[in-house]
């Protein structure tokens, strides 16, 4: 096994070079735990939306969710509020809320796909126009009311129960492990990546190219969803602009990780790498002192880099 | 020869506009129209300059981001040392350009790198503003702010941005070369052109649009912010659209960009004066989105089976 | 040879062809040809699919360069400036933009302030020497426009007045989307142009018109041009005979073959075209490239399978002949690509059972001999005959009972093509039916029966003795006389 030669080794190398630079300056390397916890921490809700927006990438050229964002603070806010307002055990409404964050995820799915299938909309704008309807039905929902989680729900989004690992950490690996099962072992994965490849030849081959579409989409949505809803509970009530970074962060771990843009080609590995990095890279430009403009300047050049570098050797094959 | 497409836009602008007057007949004057419009100036700007990289088939998502950048550089730098300023705002539309010859010459997917570009854009203007301020340069705020007899100021700049628009896009020869690149990339490239150049300069007339549209903003608002234009990149695609544009084919329309923009500006104030609550108005605009891509979808299925 | 021909203290020829070859791969297109264009020729172009007839347009028109040999224009630098046209058929018009917007993305000499009145003039111009009486304004989208209103458009646009004017025009096909009356004003265009002293191209699968229209036509087969004399040299069937191969007298009849398929009413299925095919039946569809076999077949295929539901026993199945659009899966190992249509046959619980697929694969390896050491390999490691066996075990490993073949075996050598038409008799013995599209006359003369296509509808259908290459030929080139 040539390791070097796996699309998400460099983005690991890149990552523990961010996080080795970043200890050995900001606490004197003290602070070596409470760094990797923190990343950890915060690369899962990266990690989440990535992996759904992955899938939607690997379909090929043009597929995209714009909606992720809306998705997420719809679900993060009607699920917090619903749990706010129920009564009984705990387990029943914490139960009551995940459902609930998932069956929005579900309905915001299925209504980018019926846009993009029944209506023709490109990918882009299909999703993007009904996140505006997503967005709407927030605010309205949400009446600028902060919603506390339930405490057990606050503190399990919080905790580190095992080993010292995030439980959200936790979470994010063995969702991760059941993508990258679905990805590189099931038929779903296969047909996936031959959509991906070539939509005309897969259709031409018998894969039910609308089914797997569709099951992408709602899929993403589900994950965008569920990244609500937990960032909700990690962060004491769901904010109308929380998902807001999640747009740029989903895509950018996808590319980052390795996964082709050209479609076909999923990395579900190459997302934690660059979940890690992308919170890192802020950390040692935070650390470093520079600002917000040099960190975000130095993401785009990133990925612009990474971009046109791995589409280059996509062309040469 | 009235374009049959632009039936569309113009009769829902000119509903829109008459149910706001009837709403509010306060707003049949110089200074309400002048009130209703002049926020539509940037968008309209922004809108063209979205409406020439979706008529070459890509789409860009940094519009927003690009704009607030320019929109820093306008009011931080161009008062204080306007030849620095010049200088950036040029170099902000020879990086456009560069970004279209990128794009054509890798045949890169333009939605990611217009995404990556947001990042820099942003950190650019952070960099140049830290924090919302600066000033409008005198001259820009005397043009933006103008008040020519009988005919608010808002209402001649979109009119001159649409006939600009109109006869550099859709009447010279450099436009028609454009717009061939999104009608049918072999034809070009079989004609013996270059489609890395023809894209670069699609990428530059955008740039300058957008520039315009960033510098038309701080006329406005009197002071720059990283995050002013953000909601753009959405607008100008939306604008587009509503303006009878596709996304792919190369067919699009300046004047129906510019109408599209003022539908989106009128609509907002529709929705207020309508006293629906502003938490619908995001939904809304998302709503006329769908809406108007459904009814035109419908019309092709009607002139298809006709 | 047209070189050969005694040089006349004529003007100078618009285009000389010197030994030029045009290679594709192992595939040579055009195998040293030599060929002369004089002002005031009209040359008609003939040849079966396959022949080189647009590998010798694209020459010509510059579109490639030759591999070997060369393209001469004398007394001019390139292509454009010996103003040489080409009205192709594949569409090379701008829809999003007018009529005369589209002269401007041609001509470069379409500046200044005035553009748009100069190529309303030159393309209205043009427009009523050749089609007196359109109703084509210069100032109309071509997407409003009809098909038979574009092709009048590219026409016009390859005679239009430019800053190099028309010398040589090429056209190929020009006819497919004209009436008979307007195909008409063309020829009569064509030779008054030609009387004026400018030279054409012509390439038509209807014979009447090249008849009608060319004073010297030149056959093309496999590469080479195998006749090329004045057109009163010709005599229809002499033409039709001379694309053929005269040689292929060894060709065993269909009717040593005839198997018992039972009666024609045993159809098992029947496309909205007309073509049938029984029980173990190999059904051949023929006639020229492009008319509308591959769309026949298309369509039958995503009729019979879905979008929404995967079979684990699909009832058709499609071998792909344009292996990059419409069948091979790049980043793929050949493994993958082989087992994709029996995706639903080798799951389990949703998990693709990897035992059974690398049986599976190893199997097909054997049976129909993909020549790799490892089927982890990544496909386009394989050469393009053994891609193509690929997707033949990609179909033939499902247990679908109708295999639709697409012209599968385009550029495929000719030791793989022997060893798929014994796999597809063996299986078809077996009870499998078989729509097969081929623009090969070896392999349509090996099916059961054949179906030729012409202008997207079956112009004949040929059975047991009565598939040979004149018949065929006969009914995919029509003889009427234009107009």
């Amino acid at each position: 096994m040539r390791i070097h030669r796996a699309p998400w080794f460099w983005a690991w190398v890149a990552a523990f070079a961010a996080f080795l630079a970043t200890w050995s300056i900001s606490a004197g390397g003290g602070g070596g735990a409470a760094l990797a916890v923190a990343a950890l921490t915060f690369a899962s809700f990266s990690v989440l939306t990535g992996l759904g927006q992955m899938l939607v990438i690997t379909m090929g050229p043009g597929n995209v969710d714009l909606s992720i964002p809306a998705t997420m603070t719809l679900a993060g806010t009607l699920s917090l509020k619903l749990m706010g307002e129920m009564t009984g055990p705990v387990w029943a409404i914490m139960l009551a809320g995940l459902v609930s964050a998932l069956a929005v995820g579900a309905c915001a799915g299925v209504v980018n796909f019926a846009l993009i299938r029944l209506l023709r909309i490109p990918p882009i704008i299909a999703t993007l126009s009904a996140s505006f309807l997503y967005q709407s039905l927030a605010i309205w929902s949400n009446r600028g009311l902060r919603i506390k989680p339930p405490a057990a729900l606050a503190e399990f989004a919080t905790g580190r129960a095992i080993l010292g690992i995030p439980n959200l950490a936790l979470v994010a690996l063995v969702i991760s492990i059941g993508f990258w099962v679905a990805l590189n072992r099931s038929g779903f994965g296969r047909r996936l990546s031959a959509i991906g490849q070539n939509p005309r030849a897969a259709r031409l081959a018998g894969v039910p190219v609308a089914r797997i579409m569709g099951t992408t989409y709602v899929t993403c949505a589900k994950m965008a969803a569920l990244t609500g809803f937990l960032l909700a509970c990690f962060s004491g009530g769901a904010a109308l602009n929380m998902g807001a970074e999640f747009l740029l962060m989903s895509i950018a771990v996808t590319v980052i990780g390795g996964s082709s843009i050209a479609g076909g080609d999923s990395n579900v590995p190459g997302i934690w790498a660059g979940a890690l990095f992308m919170y890192l890279i802020v950390s040692m430009l935070n650390s470093y002192g520079l600002g917000a403009g040099v960190r975000l300047l130095s993401t785009g050049v990133i990925i612009i880099a990474i971009v046109a570098v791995a589409s280059g050797r996509k062309a040469q094959a | 020869m009235i374009n049959p497409r632009l039936l569309l836009p113009v009769l829902s602008l000119a509903v829109l506009v008459a149910a706001v007057f009837w709403l509010q007949p306060r707003a049949m004057s110089y200074v309400g129209v002048n009130l209703l419009f002049n926020l539509a100036v940037p968008i309209a700007l922004a809108t063209v300059a979205q409406m020439v990289i979706i008529m070459v088939g890509d789409i860009d998502l940094s519009m927003g981001a690009f704009v607030s950048l320019i929109a820093c550089i306008t009011a931080a730098i161009l008062p204080e040392n306007p030849a620095l300023g010049w200088a950036m705002l040029a170099g902000c539309v020879l990086t456009y350009a560069a970004l279209g010859a990128l794009i054509e010459a890798r045949q890169l997917p333009a939605i990611v790198v217009t995404l990556g570009m947001s990042f820099i854009w942003g950190g650019a203007a952070v960099l140049i503003l830290p924090s919302p301020g600066g000033s409008s340069p005198a001259w820009l705020t005397a043009i933006m702010k103008a008040k020519p007899p009988l005919v608010p100021m808002a209402i001649i700049a979109s009119v001159s941005i649409a006939a600009v628009a109109h006869l550099l896009i859709m009447r010279s020869g450099f436009g028609v070369r454009l717009r061939a690149l999104g009608g049918n990339l072999r034809a070009v490239s079989r004609a013996g052109r270059s489609t890395v150049r023809l894209r670069a300069m699609a990428y530059a007339v955008a740039g300058v649009f957008a520039v315009l549209a960033g510098m038309a903003l701080v006329g406005l608002t009197t002071s720059g912010d990283a995050n002013i234009a953000l909601r753009y990149t959405l607008l100008s695609i939306a604008g587009v659209i509503l303006g009878g544009g596709e996304f792919t084919g190369g067919r699009v329309s300046p004047i129906g960009a510019v109408i599209g923009a003022l539908t989106l500006t009128l609509a907002g104030s529709f929705l207020s004066f309508l006293r629906l609550s502003p938490d619908w108005q995001i939904g809304a605009q998302g709503a006329i989105l769908i809406l108007v891509l459904a009814a035109r979808l419908l019309v092709r299925r009607a002139e298809k089976r006709a | 040879m047209a070189s050969a021909r005694p040089n006349t203290t004529g003007p100078e020829p618009v285009v000389i062809l010197d030994g030029a070859s045009k290679s594709f791969g192992a595939l040579r297109a055009l195998d040293h040809v030599d060929l002369r264009i004089d002002p005031g020729e009209c040359l008609g172009l003939v040849g079966h699919n396959g022949a080189g007839k647009s590998t010798l347009v694209n020459l010509v028109t510059g579109q490639f360069a030759a591999s070997e040999g060369r393209v001469i224009y004398p007394g001019a630098k390139d292509h454009r400036q010996a103003g040489i046209r080409a009205i192709s058929q594949e569409g090379m018009l701008c829809p999003n933009l007018t009529v005369l917007e589209n002269l401007q993305v041609v001509q470069r000499d379409l500046t200044g302030w005035s553009w748009r009145r100069l190529a309303a003039r030159r393309i209205g111009a043009a427009l009523d020497a050749i089609f007196p009486g359109h109703r084509i304004r210069p100032e109309m989208p071509v997407f409003d426009m009809t098909l038979a209103e574009q092709q009048m458009v590219e026409i016009a646009i390859g005679f239009a007045q430019g800053a190099h004017p028309a010398r040589l025009v090429v056209l190929d096909e020009p006819t497919s989307s004209l009436d008979a009356s307007i195909s008409a004003q063309l020829l009569a265009h064509l030779r008054r142009f030609c009387a004026e002293g400018g030279a054409v191209v012509f390439i038509s699968h209807m014979l009447g018109e090249v008849f009608e229209v060319a004073d010297r036509i030149v056959v093309m087969r496999d590469g080479h041009i195998i006749a090329d004399r004045a057109a009163k040299g010709f005599t229809r069937q002499g033409l039709v005979d001379a694309m053929g191969h005269v040689a292929d007298e060894s060709h065993e009849p269909s009717a040593l073959r005839i198997r018992a398929l039972g009666n024609r009413s045993d159809a098992i299925l029947r496309t909205p075209e007309g073509v049938e095919a029984r029980k173990g039946e190999i059904v051949g569809l023929a006639g020229l490239a492009g008319h509308g076999q591959a769309e026949a077949l298309a369509r039958f295929y995503l009729a019979q399978s879905s979008d929404w539901r995967s079979l684990a026993e699909p009832a058709v199945v499609f071998v792909a002949g344009d292996r990059k659009r419409d069948g091979v899966m790049p980043i793929w190992s050949i493994r993958r690509n082989l087992a994709l249509a029996a995706l639903g046959h080798l799951c389990r619980l949703g998990m693709v059972d990897r035992a059974a697929e690398n049986a599976l694969s190893a199997d097909w390896q054997a049976r129909i001999g993909i020549r790799t050491p490892d089927m982890a390999n990544p496909i386009l490691s394989l050469s393009g005959g053994n891609q193509q066996k690929v997707l033949f075990a990609r179909a033939l490993a499902t247990t679908a009972a109708v295999v639709v073949m697409d012209d599968p075996m385009r550029g495929v050598d000719i030791g793989t093509k022997t060893e798929v038409y014994d796999m597809i008799r063996h299986e078809a013995a077996e009870g499998r039916t078989f729509l097969w599209y081929s623009t090969e006359m070896d392999e349509i003369l090996n099916c059961d029966r054949v179906f030729v296509f012409r202008d997207g509808a079956i112009s004949a259908e040929l059975e047991g003795e009565r598939i040979t290459e004149a018949n065929i030929l006969a009914a995919s080139f029509e003889f009427g006389d234009a107009a």
